[in-house]
């Protein structure tokens, strides 16, 4: 795959093979033949190339903010690992039967704090995205994370967590070892762990197996990632019977980072390169790190209690509701 | 995650043959049975012992004392966050079907004397789906716990996240799970009722934290729903896979409850679970 080979990307691709073909070493001899300033053309060229970049990246539909969210290039959770903290030890197994690859969790250093991150791992090439079941966690997994964490927060240590996933796992593996249970579980003692959590979803947000590690006391999106109940495809499955639907359902369901900043139930969006993380990963990854350092130092500077109670009100904040029917049934309500 | 309700559409065309509200075709024998002898019975059939889904309303009638229910939060209504397509007319369909605001009943009540914070699925609605509505009311019914010193009961019948609500459902799964986790802090129990069906976001959050879990015999249970999970493994499932039976063999469940036996259950687990000392109730 080049890397501009989605269909919104064609005027990229194209400026981008004419540039590349330009700067081949026997055009410069062709182009001194004949008088032509190659050196003027590429600039220009070159110009031409960012506007188009800004013109696409800056109005993605959220079909194409999908496709971006899962590009087989953009960095993964233990590349943002590398990439943003000074150094990683990872930690393994759940302590009840398994390690599961589907989550990475261990310890770091941020500019010299230490914390504990976790993360969704997806795979590379084919052998490692079966070993990690394409970042699909199970049970295994969510608790493996569980545990990492509490272990990080009876020492006082915040907890990071990369969010990247398609969703949990489904299969029957999972199913019997209560992912379920391992889901909830997470979200209930998240919301509840007595140290600084932040979240950020760096690719996928997929659903349930997402949200798993999405409870934290500030929630960061990069730019071109999602969020959503359900992926596009299984939403246009169940409301047009037509998988190949998937556009008019990724509209539907608003699952950008953009639209999650506007429904109240994300902190902030994070800057990504032009074109996509997966262009620049160093510095999508500086990005990162520059707004975890500054939510982490705010919501380290809090009372415990506060945090966590701010952290409650935030998420029983989450919920639209309409408007009361006029002269309808008054709540028994005598609180 | 989110619930798509499969199955409505064959049961509905399967009872279209039958003459309303005087027989109807048994989804576990496929026999004819009369409505007098499943009201009779609690909707369970007198041949197969098949458990038919209750409303909100007929299940508070057999778990609670009689008049002893107070309902709260009435006036919560849902509302359209990404105005998606058509959602505000399936509310107002699922509203003319159910009779309901939302998918959740919650209030007060006594069960065997003891009073409980007690919410009640009703799958009739847009099928049991957790959206804002949903996630508000478990929510305020653990807090509701906190705040008398109740124990909190739900019976869930959800296929999970409610999609129309896309994010903002999933957020739900959060909401509610730190709702019980505060009402655990707070030396309070919290007793989980999985009736069919109970998937997705709904097991995977607040149904799923149960101090006790208790499940109806021969409800589908499970993550994902049971059609998804049949394409991803092919034919290599175990026949009960996501029921409760299948959930209890696998310790996600503490017991099986028949119908008929859920309200004494309940009342001897809510003593058991009471801090105050119970002898002679
Ligand atoms: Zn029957």
């Amino acid at each position: 795959m080049a890397v501009s080979a989605f269909e919104f990307e064609k005027p990229i691709a194209e400026l981008e093979e004419l540039l590349g073909a330009l700067r081949a070493p026997e055009k410069r001899a062709e182009a001194e033949a004949q008088g032509i300033d190659l050196d003027e053309a590429i600039a220009t060229l070159e110009g031409q190339l960012r506007q188009a970049m800004r013109q696409v990246y800056g109005h993605l539909t959220p079909w194409e903010k999908t496709l971006m969210a899962r590009h087989k290039d953009r960095p993964y959770s233990l590349d943002m690992i590398r990439l943003i903290f000074d150094d990683y030890m990872e930690i393994s197994g759940d302590r009840l039967c398994a390690n599961d690859e589907a989550i990475v969790a261990g310890f770091a250093h941020l500019a010299g704090m230490p914390l504990a991150v976790t993360g969704q791992q997806k795979g590379r090439d084919l052998k490692e995205r079966q070993r990690r079941n394409f970042g699909s966690a199970r049970a295994e997994g969510f608790r493996k994370a569980l545990r990492v964490a509490q272990l990080a927060a009876r020492f006082g240590k915040p907890v990071v967590s990369f969010v990247d996933t398609a969703g949990a796992a489904a299969d029957l593996r999972a199913e019997q070892h209560g992912v379920s249970e391992a889901i909830a579980r997470n979200l209930a003692a998240f919301s509840v762990l007595p140290v600084p959590t932040v979240a950020v979803v760096i690719g996928e947000g997929g659903s349930g197996g997402a949200i798993a590690l999405g409870v934290a006391d500030r929630v960061l999106m990069l730019e071109h990632a999602i969020y959503s109940v359900i992926a596009p495809e299984g939403c246009a499955a169940i409301l047009w019977h037509d998988k190949a639907k998937a556009a008019e359902a990724a509209d539907a369901l608003r699952l950008t980072a953009q639209s999650a900043l506007d429904l109240g139930l994300i902190d902030e969006v994070v800057c990504e390169p032009l074109g996509g993380a997966h262009r620049d990963p160093a510095a999508a990854a500086a990005a990162v790190r520059e707004a975890l350092e500054r939510h982490l130092a705010e919501i380290s500077a809090m009372d415990r209690q506060e945090l966590l109670d701010r952290r409650y009100r935030r998420l029983r904040s989450f919920g639209v509701f309409g408007a009361v029917a006029p002269g309808g049934d008054a709540s028994a309500e005598g609180e | 995650m989110a619930a798509g309700w499969f199955g409505r559409r064959s049961k509905a065309k399967a009872m279209e043959s039958v003459p309303e509200g005087i027989a109807t075709k048994c989804g576990g024998c496929g026999e004819i049975v009369f409505a007098k002898d499943l009201d009779r019975n609690m909707q369970v059939c007198l041949k197969c012992g098949h458990h038919h889904r209750l409303s909100a309303r007929a299940r508070l009638a057999i778990t609670v004392d009689e008049e002893s229910f107070v309902e709260f939060d009435l006036d919560l209504a849902p509302g359209d966050p990404l105005t998606f397509p058509d959602y505000l007319a399936k509310q107002s369909a699922a509203e003319a079907r159910s009779g309901l605001r939302d998918a959740m009943v919650t209030g007060v009540a006594t069960i065997d004397g003891l009073p409980v914070s007690i919410g009640v699925a009703d799958f009739a609605f847009m099928g049991g789906s957790m959206g804002s509505v949903v996630g508000e009311k478990v929510a305020r019914a653990m807090e509701r716990g906190v705040e008398k010193r109740l124990p909190v009961v739900i019976f869930s019948a959800s296929g999970g996240a409610r999609m129309q609500e896309g994010l903002v459902a999933l957020m739900q799964m959060a909401k509610t799970s730190a709702a019980v986790a505060r009402l655990q802090a707070a030396g309070l129990p919290f007793i989980s009722v999985l009736t069919d069906p109970t998937t997705g976001g709904v097991f995977a959050s607040y149904a799923s934290l149960g101090d006790l879990i208790l499940s109806e015999p021969g409800a589908i249970v499970g993550f994902a729903g049971r059609r998804v999970g049949n394409q991803d493994l092919g034919t290599h499932l175990p026949a009960n896979f996501q029921t409760s039976e299948f959930q209890l063999e696998h310790g996600m469940v503490d017991r099986i409850v028949p119908r008929k036996d859920m309200r004494p259950t309940l009342a001897y687990l809510l003593s058991f679970l009471s801090p105050e000392e119970t002898h002679g109730r």
